[in-house]
C-alpha cells in the first residue's frame, strides 16, 4: 500500500527525479512533491479545468492524470508559461482588462489560451469562445477573459482591425 | 487637469501577478512541516439520533494522531447571535445528509479516509422533514426542539394601507412563483489551515469572507480567549456569500490542531462544498401587486416561504430581505409582507449574491410585465411612473440618498434598442426587461454595538512607503486595490508606493466582513478617512516649513506643493522626513474608521435591522432571446445591464462586478438547480451541477451608470450584487415575448417552456373550438 516508484518528469523544462506512489495523480505530484501549487484542485470529476497543464503543448486535466504516465513528456505548468519575473502578453493584458478577479480558475484559463495561440495567433471571437469552453470561472462572465485575449493579440502583433474595434475600456 | 489622479481609472488588480503566474497562495496551497490531514465523517442519514460513537478502531491506527466527535466541543454557534444552533460535530442527533459527526486528523490523507470507515456510529433514524410547506405543518419530530413546527422565524410587516390600496387599483393580479435551490459554486473549494502554536495559541489560514466572525466563532467553540486564536485570510477563490459565515471545517480544523497539538489542514471535496451549501433557498413566493389605471404602483402583498435547511445560519436575515427591498426600488406607498424561515432535514442555507432579492424580484419584475400588458402601458414607461425622488426614505423606513435608476432605464433602452424591438420581433424571438437594487452594506451589524463598522490604519515611515492595515477581505472583487487607489489619490502618491496589508486578525484593525456590498462603501470610506488624517499630518509639517496655510497645500504624482507659489515644492520622501522629525514621536501612523449615519439605520418595527443601508445601487438590464418552439431551448442572446455604482472607483473590476453577477443570475436563471430525493442532493458535481461554461454565456454588456453617492468614498457606492438579481426576470419576460407563456419556476428550463407552449396551444384550439373561430 505504501510502496513508491521512482519516476522522472520533465517540468517546466526541468528534470525532477521522484518516488512516488504508483497511482499518484499529476496534479498531486505537482502540488506536494514539486511545489507546484498553480494547478489547482477545485472539482474532483474532471469538469472544471483547474487543473490543466500542457503535455507536449497539449492541455490535459492532470486531476485525472497518473503522474506515472508522463514521464517520456514535457510538462508546463503556469509557473513555466513565463521565465521569472517576467509576464507573457496574456498575463500582461490579463491584469490591465480584468482577466481575473478570484483568480482561482487563472492558472486554467493560462494553460487553455496559451495552447489556443500557440496553434492559431489570430483566433476569431468564436474560436477563443470555443477553446475556453472547458475552462469553468465563476467570478467574471468570461467576457474580461476574452478581451484580455484579444488585448494580447492587439499587443503583441499586428492583429486583424476587428479584434482592436473590439476591445472597450481598456488602454490599448 | 483631471479631477482625479488614480480614482476613476482601471488599474490593474494588485494581486494580479500573483494570480496569473499561479504563484499566489491560496489556503490549500499552504502547507507546514508536521502538517496533519483532517477528515470528516459525514451522516448518511437526513435525521437521527445519535445513540454512541465508537471511535475506538480508527484511534488505533498508527497514522491516526486525533479523533474528535461532538462532546469535545460542546458550545453551539452561529452567525447570528439569535441562531447559535449548530455544532461543529453534531452533538445529540444528525439533521441533514452530509451533517458533521466525527473527525480525524491522520499523517497523510488514505490513512485519514481509512479512519473515517472505522468509525461506528449507533443511529436511531428519526422521521424527517423535506418539504417546507410540510414542515411547517409537523406536530412532531422538529430539527431543533425550541423550534416549533420547524419554524425558524417569521415576519409579518404591514406599511400603509394594502387592503384599501388593493380596492382602489384598477389592475391587479396574484400568483405563485417558486425558485429552486442553487448553489454559490465558488471555484475554490473551502479549505482551512490550522497551527497549534507552541505557546498554546492557535493560527488558522482559512477560505474565509469573515475573518472576524471566524476568529470569534473559534473562541467560543475552542473555549480560548479571542487574543489567543489568529485569523489569516489568504487568496480566495471566489465567495458569494459561501464563506461569509464560519463553515464546521473552519472550526474542526483547529479543534483538531489543538487536540492533536500539531498542524492541520483540512480541504473540502465538492461534495462537500455542496453540502456545506449555504446558498440560496428554495423560495415560494405568493405575491399579489395593484397598479392604478395609469400604470402607478398602488400596493404589494407578499407571502414568502424560504426552505432553509437544517440550521438557522443567515436565514432570518435572508428572509427580511426578501421583505424589506421588495417594495423599496420604486415608490410603492402600500406594503404587506409576510415571510417565513422554515427549517427543513438538507444543508442549511445562507447567503448568496443579491442575499434575499433575488427570487422575489423574479416574481415581483415578472408581475411587473404582466400589469404592464394588463393596464396597455410598455414596461418601460411602466417602471418610469414609479421612480423615487432622492433623497427620500421608502414607505418601510429606508433612506435612499442617491438613485440612478432613471438613467439606468433610459441608457439600457438605448443600447439594447428597445423601442424599435419591443412588440415588433417575429414570433420566437422576445425582449424583456427588469430591474433591481441592493444594499451597499447593512447598517446595523449582526453583533448589535455602537463600535466602528471598520477601521483602517496606515503607517508611512522614514523609508517613505506608505502602508494600509485592513481588515477587509479581498475575495476577487477588488477590496485590496480598492484600498491602493483610495489611499493613492488622498496622498497624491504613486500606488506602487503602497502596500497593503489586509485581513489578519493579528495585525489589521477590524473589518466585519465581505458580505452585503459592504466593503467599497465601508472600508472604503475608512480608509479615505485614515488618509485624510495622513494628510493632515504631512501637510501640518510642509506648511511650517513653507510658512503657508496647510489648506492650499495639495498632493499629487509624488509631491507636495502649495498651489500659491510654484517654488514652495517637495518631494513625498521629503515630506515624510520634515513630518516624522516634526511629531517626535517617528514614523506616522494614521487612523480612519467608518460608522454608519443614525439616520441610515432604518425604523423600529420588529425586522426593521435588516435592509437599511447607507446607500443603495440600481441596475436596469434588458435581455435578448429566442425560443426554439420545437423543444422548448431558449437561447440568450445578449444582455445589456446598466448598474448605478455611485462612482466607479475602477472602471474595469466595476465591468466584471457588473458581468458576473448578471452571469450568474443566468445560471440561475436558465440552468442550476439543486436536485433533492428525501434530502439527498442528487447532482454535488460540477459534471450534474452545471454552472454556465462559455458555451452558454451571451454576450454580457455593462454600463456604468454614476450617481455620486453623496456618502460615498468618491460617491462609490455596491457594484458586485445589485446587478444578479435584474437578469432573472428580464429573461422570463423576454421568453414571453418570444412564445406568449410565463414561466413562474425557476429555472426557467425547455421542459417547463415546452410544456407551457403546449398547453398554451392547446387552450387556443380548445378557445378556437368552441367559438367556431379559427
Amino acid at each position: 500500500m505504501n510502496s513508491k516508484e521512482f519516476i522522472q518528469l520533465q517540468v517546466n523544462g526541468e528534470t525532477r527525479d521522484l518516488a512516488v506512489p504508483p497511482a499518484k495523480l499529476l496534479l498531486d505530484v505537482l502540488r506536494e512533491d514539486l511545489g507546484l501549487t498553480g494547478a489547482k484542485r477545485a472539482c474532483d470529476d474532471s469538469s472544471c479545468g483547474a487543473c490543466a497543464v500542457l503535455v507536449d503543448g497539449v492541455p490535459i486535466l492532470s486531476c485525472v492524470a497518473i503522474a506515472s504516465c508522463y514521464q517520456d513528456s514535457e510538462i508546463l505548468t503556469v509557473e513555466g508559461i513565463a521565465p521569472p519575473g517576467e509576464l507573457t502578453p496574456v498575463q500582461e493584458s490579463y491584469a490591465a482588462a480584468g482577466g481575473s478577479q478570484c483568480g482561482f480558475c487563472t492558472p486554467g484559463f493560462m494553460i487553455s489560451i496559451k495552447a489556443l495561440l500557440d496553434r492559431n495567433p489570430h483566433p476569431t471571437d468564436e474560436e477563443i469562445r470555443m477553446a475556453l469552453s472547458s475552462n469553468f470561472c465563476r467570478c467574471t462572465g468570461y467576457m474580461q477573459i476574452y478581451e484580455s485575449v484579444r488585448l494580447a493579440i492587439v499587443r503583441s502583433s499586428c492583429p486583424p482591425a476587428s479584434a482592436v474595434a473590439t476591445l472597450s475600456r481598456v488602454e490599448r | 487637469m483631471a479631477r482625479f489622479s488614480v480614482i476613476g481609472k482601471s488599474l490593474a488588480m494588485v494581486d494580479s501577478s500573483s494570480k496569473v503566474t499561479g504563484l499566489g497562495r491560496y489556503t490549500n496551497d499552504l502547507s507546514v512541516p508536521g502538517m496533519l490531514v483532517g477528515k470528516i465523517l459525514h451522516s448518511p442519514h437526513a435525521h437521527a439520533r445519535i445513540r454512541s460513537i465508537d471511535t475506538s478502531r480508527a484511534e488505533a491506527l498508527p497514522e491516526v494522531k486525533f479523533v474528535v466527535t461532538g462532546k469535545d466541543a460542546p458550545n453551539p454557534f452561529g452567525i447570528l447571535p439569535i441562531g447559535h444552533d449548530e455544532r461543529a460535530l453534531a452533538l445529540d442527533k444528525v439533521r441533514f445528509i452530509g451533517d458533521n459527526v466525527a473527525a480525524v486528523a491522520a499523517t497523510t490523507e488514505e490513512a485519514a479516509e481509512r479512519a473515517l470507515d472505522l468509525i461506528h456510529v449507533d443511529y436511531e433514524i428519526l422521521p424527517a422533514w423535506f418539504d417546507p410547506v410540510e414542515s411547517m405543518q409537523s406536530a412532531s419530530n422538529w430539527l431543533h426542539a425550541d423550534r416549533p413546527y420547524n419554524i425558524e422565524k417569521e415576519y409579518h410587516h404591514v406599511f400603509g394601507d394594502p387592503d384599501q390600496a388593493f380596492r382602489q387599483s384598477t389592475f391587479v393580479r396574484e400568483e405563485t412563483y417558486r425558485a429552486a435551490e442553487v448553489n454559490h459554486a465558488a471555484m475554490e473549494p473551502n479549505a482551512t489551515l490550522a497551527i497549534y502554536e507552541p505557546d498554546g495559541r492557535v493560527t488558522v489560514h482559512s477560505s474565509t469572507q469573515v475573518p472576524y466572525y471566524l476568529q470569534r466563532t473559534i473562541a467560543e467553540v475552542c473555549e480560548l480567549p479571542m487574543s489567543q486564536v489568529r485569523v489569516v485570510k489568504p487568496l480566495v477563490g471566489g465567495g458569494f456569500g459561501a464563506k461569509s459565515e464560519p463553515i464546521s471545517l473552519e472550526i474542526i480544523a483547529p479543534l483538531l490542531a489543538i487536540k492533536a497539538k500539531r498542524p492541520v489542514k483540512i480541504l473540502f471535496t465538492r461534495e462537500e462544498v455542496f453540502l456545506a451549501h449555504r446558498g440560496r433557498p428554495i423560495t415560494i413566493v405568493e405575491l399579489k401587486v395593484g397598479i392604478t389605471k395609469e400604470g402607478k404602483l398602488n400596493a404589494v402583498a407578499a407571502r414568502v416561504i424560504q426552505d432553509g435547511g437544517a440550521f438557522c445560519g443567515y436565514g432570518p436575515v435572508t428572509v427580511l430581505y426578501s421583505g424589506a427591498l421588495l417594495g423599496a426600488i420604486y415608490d410603492i406607498p402600500n406594503v404587506r409582507y409576510d415571510g417565513f424561515r422554515v427549517l427543513t432535514n438538507k444543508p442549511a442555507c445562507g447567503a448568496m449574491r443579491g442575499h434575499g432579492t433575488v427570487n422575489v424580484r423574479f416574481a415581483f419584475e415578472s408581475m411587473l410585465d404582466a400589469l404592464a400588458r394588463d393596464a396597455g402601458i410598455d414596461p418601460v414607461e411602466l417602471r418610469r411612473r414609479n421612480m423615487l425622488a432622492a433623497p427620500c426614505t421608502t414607505v418601510n423606513g429606508l433612506r435612499v440618498t442617491s438613485y440612478g435608476l432613471p438613467e439606468c432605464i433610459e441608457k439600457v433602452t438605448a443600447q439594447s434598442g428597445w423601442s424599435e424591438k419591443k412588440g415588433k420581433l417575429p414570433f420566437g424571438r422576445g425582449i424583456g426587461m427588469a430591474c433591481s437594487h441592493y444594499v451597499s452594506g447593512a447598517a446595523n451589524p449582526i453583533i448589535r454595538s455602537n463600535m466602528p463598522h471598520t477601521t483602517v490604519n496606515i503607517k508611512i515611515d522614514r523609508d517613505a512607503a506608505v502602508t494600509i492595515y485592513s481588515g477587509a477581505s479581498e475575495i476577487g472583487q477588488g477590496s485590496d486595490t480598492m484600498h491602493v487607489q483610495i489611499a493613492a489619490e488622498v496622498l497624491g502618491v504613486s500606488p506602487a508606493r503602497i502596500r497593503l496589508v489586509a485581513a489578519d486578525t493579528e495585525l489589521t484593525p477590524v473589518d466585519l466582513g465581505s458580505y452585503s456590498s459592504r466593503v467599497t462603501f465601508m472600508a472604503g470610506n475608512a480608509c479615505l478617512a485614515a488618509a485624510t488624517n495622513m494628510r493632515h499630518q504631512i501637510f501640518a509639517a510642509v506648511a511650517l516649513t513653507f510658512g503657508c496655510d496647510p489648506a492650499r497645500l495639495e498632493a499629487r504624482d509624488d509631491f507636495i506643493f502649495s498651489q500659491d507659489d510654484s517654488r514652495a515644492r517637495l518631494s513625498f520622501d521629503q515630506a515624510i522626513v520634515l513630518a516624522i522629525t516634526a511629531n517626535h514621536h517617528g514614523g506616522l501612523v494614521a487612523q480612519g474608521s467608518y460608522t454608519p449615519p443614525e439616520e441610515a439605520r432604518g425604523g423600529k418595527h420588529k425586522g426593521a435591522g435588516v435592509g437599511p443601508s447607507p446607500s443603495y445601487s440600481y441596475s436596469a438590464q434588458v435581455a435578448e432571446v429566442s425560443v426554439d418552439t420545437e423543444t422548448g431551448q431558449v437561447l440568450v442572446e445578449r444582455i445589456v445591464a446598466a448598474h448605478d455604482c455611485g462612482r466607479a472607483l475602477n472602471p474595469v473590476t466595476v465591468d466584471g462586478q457588473i458581468i458576473g453577477s448578471v452571469y450568474m443570475g443566468l445560471g440561475q436563471a436558465m440552468q442550476e438547480e439543486m436536485i433533492w430525493n428525501h434530502g439527498r442532493l442528487m447532482n454535488p458535481s460540477f459534471l450534474e451541477y452545471r454552472i454556465p461554461s462559455t458555451l452558454e454565456t451571451p454576450p454580457i454588456e455593462s454600463i456604468i451608470v454614476e450617481s455620486e453617492d453623496p456618502e460615498g468614498p468618491f460617491g462609490a457606492k455596491e457594484a458586485g450584487e445589485g446587478s444578479l438579481a435584474a437578469t432573472i426576470p428580464a429573461v422570463a419576460n423576454a421568453i414571453f415575448d418570444a412564445v406568449g407563456v410565463r414561466i413562474t419556476t425557476l429555472p426557467l428550463s425547455a421542459e417547463k417552456i415546452l410544456a407551457a407552449i403546449r398547453e398554451q396551444e392547446k387552450i387556443e384550439r380548445g378557445v378556437g373550438q368552441k367559438s367556431g373561430a379559427r
